[in-house]
């Protein structure tokens, strides 16, 4: 018992480690490869290095390695809180384990219905993911959901999936949906339906951008605004960013954390949304019933 | 030369702020649907959690033509000015 209990606890430790080291790492990397900043600088995910391919060369960049680092950390935080599981329930990470899966098992039952019980892995994943990137700025680290191109990954990945359950019903019935309210209206349903990821994928990657400019704009204007007041002292008293203390951390609460957890929030409401709404579950279940009675008449 | 790039940049820098003019738009709709949504809970406060829920996915949905300007800003802001300068030099190079 004593061993197990020893083996236990250096599986702990092994998996907190796992938690903490790719963000200490990911900001040892930040502080050594970042150059020198000067005024104001807003620029996109850097480019560590590119590894040449044949038809394009594939830059791996801040996003991805950031990415990377956030999924690392989710694999460690997910295994600690599942680590050690008994029906008896006597560790507390086991209680926020089942807060966690019953609140966004209930929430996906609430917005897809039953037939879309088993969507919950997908939609905490993304909530998780969507969150973690967003709050990495707390640490200083380049967010990857500012990217375009990890957020719009997501999107496609949404966009496969309400595509597969709309084609659930058959091709037939897919192609009668864009001629829904009148055949006139084509075009425009297709655009609407090609609409959809894309803006998905920019209102995130824009709430998430637009903070971080602003937070890079409001910095410097309050280092102008101490320098200009406290400017004139002599000495070392000039150089006191008077103004660059406290104000921004407040402004941080919104953009980075109130922000960065509501867009997550709303992208996977709005997965929830799209899929379950494109789903059209009476052409479903009617299909489902002639092939049924098929099989009767065959047996 | 220099006559030309200072138009190019000062004509990104305004196509930026016209862009942005969109921003009335989502500005005035959340902000009529935050009103109704107090509204609902001034009347019903037993449904506060359903309305907040519904109130914020409206606003989200309401944002998104205001990111649309946003992008669009920040392309022309950061990104268009140097496309547009090295396609200037190359032209001017080649001639």
């Amino acid at each position: 018992m004593k061993e197990k209990d020893l083996r236990f606890k250096i599986v702990d430790i092994l998996l907190v480690l796992m938690m903490t080291v790719p963000i200490i790492l990911g900001i040892v990397l930040q502080v050594m490869t970042e150059p020198p900043a000067s005024g104001v600088q807003i620029t996109g995910a850097r480019i560590f290095f590119t590894i040449p391919m044949p038809l394009q060369d594939f830059p791996v960049t801040e996003s991805q390695v950031n990415s990377l680092i956030v999924m690392i950390v989710l694999l460690g935080f997910c295994l600690y809180i599942t680590h050690g599981l008994s029906e008896k329930a006597d560790l507390k990470r086991q209680h926020l384990a089942e807060f966690i899966v019953e609140k966004v098992d209930s929430l996906v039952k609430e917005n897809m219905g039953d037939f879309f019980a088993s969507f919950t892995p997908f939609i905490i994943s993304i909530l998780a993911l969507s969150a973690l990137s967003s709050l990495l700025s707390l640490f200083g680290l380049y967010p990857p959901t500012s990217d375009i191109n990890i957020v719009g990954g997501w999107a496609v990945l949404v966009f496969v999936l309400i595509t597969y359950y709309k084609l659930k019903a058959g091709p037939l019935a897919y192609m009668k949906s864009f001629t829904q309210p009148v055949a006139l209206l084509t075009p425009i349903n297709i655009i609407s339906e090609v609409a959809t990821p894309v803006s998905m994928a920019f209102r995130h990657y824009g709430n998430v951008l637009s903070g971080a400019v602003i937070s890079v704009l409001l910095g410097t204007a309050l280092g102008g605004l101490s320098s200009m007041i406290l400017g004139k002292l002599p000495g070392f008293l000039a150089d006191i960013p008077l103004f660059q203390v406290g104000i921004p951390a407040v402004l941080s609460i919104y953009f980075d954390v109130f922000s960065g957890c509501l867009q997550a929030f709303i992208f996977a409401m709005l997965t929830m949304m799209y899929v379950a709404g494109g789903f059209p579950e009476e052409e479903y279940k009617k299909k489902k019933s002639q092939k049924a009675s098929k099989i009767k008449k065959i047996n | 030369m220099e006559l030309a790039i200072g138009i190019i940049l000062g004509c990104c820098a305004l196509g930026a702020g016209l862009a942005m003019i969109a921003g009335i738009g989502p500005g005035i709709g959340e902000g009529n649907a935050v009103a109704k949504a107090c509204e609902a809970i001034a009347r019903q406060p037993e449904s506060k959690g359903s309305v907040t829920t519904t109130m914020l996915m409206g606003c989200a949905i309401a944002e998104t033509t205001g990111l649309y300007a946003l992008v669009i800003a920040i392309l022309l802001m950061f990104v268009a000015p140097n496309i547009l300068v090295d396609i200037l030099v190359k032209t001017i190079s080649s001639l």
